[in-house]
């Protein structure tokens, strides 16, 4: 059972089905005149109206990229660049996803100054914080929509409007949310946007911008001038055409989706935190994505509890830092105030549509077995050790 | 993560994992880099090591070279077993991911560091 949507899923048939056409005979370049060229154009514009109408954006708002990370470059960027005469300032939070974060830390070497506000034990930012942070300099802020990680929600629509009263733009990464819940520029007073196409059912390399009428940024690709000068490059059309259509098709169901999917999440949540000792949830318990859990266990460590569950036919991840490339404990779990050895034991489950059909009962089971076993090897469960003096932290 | 059939093998079914309530000899060792914990259970007959258990906190890669350090040194001599080395340990397993080496560091130190201890409380 696979269990890490968070990640990426799986392309839908319906999605393969419609984008196949683009890959065969429908190869025309959509720049072009004639009747293939055209044919690819409307395609084109079809998807574009699509995903205007999942979010309440007009189609010319709507530009094609490759991806939640460029779209995210794309708004901290395009911004800052445009707007660095009026001041170089920037507000977002302490969990965002690499895609923003590091071009932020990016722009704080050409000598922008940002304000990461901190998100508390439950994942989630206050709004005092962020009228606090705000200064004649600031041009922008960008805080995610959905976690990837934790799951918790930010309160957006507060953010947006605090963000118009001051007349500075707000950019937020619905990358997580998109599909999964309500997101409304116009209500959320969004004005830049970044949404990808894999964590939908849809392709990989694909995804789009949000820029609300008048806001104005400096283009990362220059070129022939693709996406109204925005977005250079001949388009990726196959992959835009699966987009419109997953978007249109994760939207129409989104209630129903939902609350499926909330109720597996709940049941999932109650049925850990009763069955095995010592395991919390990680972020809010109710201000969360419907498909988006993490727990942590204590005294045991997620790679091994992520290998054990695999062996069990169950695909999740974690957040320890045995699990990362620069074994740093995540940087979101580590945000809401744990210490690495309880980051260490992080455990993520991210849900989709087809996971409806599995068993919670036996999933729950199989995670409480696979902790009883990891906590007999472990020398910290039932043991009082002084933990950060012998691996050496103060 | 790559790791080898034997790596999985060893962290799957783990060869001597059970704290010793009569050890001769325990050594307990962390690491910084990302955080792991082990200890190491020795008991020692005519200088040499009868019996060896661990306890890890830590990823499949530390468990398995925790495992299988206790069977390259059950029955060496306290001096043969000091020699072990992280490359051994690694080479048994037919190799680790390069990210995962220090995990095999700690079963190299952890059985160092009960021996250490064994020397401590032993000496006549
Ligand atoms: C919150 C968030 N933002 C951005 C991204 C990057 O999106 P993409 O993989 O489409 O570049 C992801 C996914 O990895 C994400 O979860
Ligand atoms: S114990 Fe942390 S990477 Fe192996």
């Amino acid at each position: 059972m696979y269990l890490d949507n968070s990640a990426t899923t799986k392309i839908s048939s319906e999605v393969l089905e419609e984008m196949l056409p683009y890959l065969k005979d429908e190869f025309g370049n959509p720049s072009t005149l004639y009747s293939v060229g055209r044919e690819s154009k409307k395609a084109l514009e079809q998807a574009r109206q699509r995903i205007a109408d999942s979010i309440n954006a007009k189609k010319d708002e709507i530009i094609f990229t490759s991806g939640g990370s460029e779209s995210d470059n794309l708004a901290i960027k395009g911004v800052a660049f445009k707007l660095q005469k009026k001041g170089k300032h920037i507000i977002s939070s302490e969990i965002e996803h690499p895609a923003v974060k590091e071009t932020l830390h990016f722009l704080e070497s050409l000598d922008f100054k940002v304000t990461y506000l901190p998100v508390y034990d439950n994942g989630i930012i206050k709004i005092e914080d962020l009228k606090e942070a705000i200064t004649p300099e600031t041009i922008l802020i960008t805080i995610m929509h959905g976690n990837n990680e934790i799951g918790t929600l930010q309160p957006i629509e507060e953010i947006g409007k605090i963000a118009h009263e001051n007349n500075i733009l707000f950019h937020t990464d619905a990358v997580q949310t998109f599909g999964k819940v309500e997101v409304d520029v116009e209500k959320q007073n969004i004005d830049l946007l970044s949404v990808s196409s894999h964590k939908i059912n849809g392709p990989k390399g694909v995804g789009a911008i949000y820029i609300k009428k008048g806001v104005r940024l400096v283009p990362l690709i220059h070129g022939g001038g693709q996406e109204r000068g925005i977005r250079s490059g001949t388009e990726n059309v196959a992959g835009i055409v699966g987009f419109g259509k997953a978007a249109e098709l994760a939207c129409s169901q989104l209630d129903e989706h939902a609350e499926k999917l909330s109720k597996i999440r709940d049941e999932i949540i109650e049925k850990v935190l009763d069955t095995i000792p010592e395991s919390y949830l990680n972020g809010d318990r109710d201000q969360r994505l419907p498909n988006v859990i993490n727990f942590r266990f204590k005294a045991i460590e997620g790679e091994s509890l992520i290998l054990l569950l695999d062996s069990k036919g169950y695909q999740t991840s974690t957040g320890s830092a045995c699990s990362s490339k620069t074994l740093e404990a995540s940087p979101v779990l580590t945000a809401l105030g744990l210490d690495p050895v309880d980051v260490h034991g992080s455990l993520r489950i991210s849900l989709a549509p087809e996971s409806d059909v599995f068993d919670v009962d036996e999933f729950v089971e199989a995670i409480a077995q696979s902790v009883e076993r990891l906590r007999k090897m472990s020398p910290l469960w039932n043991n009082e050790l002084d933990y950060n003096a012998i691996v050496g932290r103060k | 993560m790559d790791y080898s059939d034997k790596v999985m093998d060893h962290f799957a079914n783990p060869r001597n994992c059970r704290p010793m309530e009569d050890a001769d000899g325990v050594g307990q060792v962390g690491n910084p880099t990302c955080g792991d914990l082990m200890t190491i259970y020795i008991k020692v007959e005519d200088d040499k090591i009868a019996d060896i258990s661990f306890q890890t906190f830590g990823c499949g890669a530390a468990i398995a070279t925790s495992s299988m350090i206790t069977e390259i040194a059950v029955g060496k001599t306290l001096d043969e077993a000091l020699q072990i080395s992280r490359n051994d340990v690694a080479e048994e397993l037919d190799g680790l991911p390069p990210v995962k080496m220090h995990c095999s560091n700690l079963a190299a130190d952890g059985l160092q560091a009960a021996i250490e201890n064994y020397y401590e409380t032993h000496q006549s």
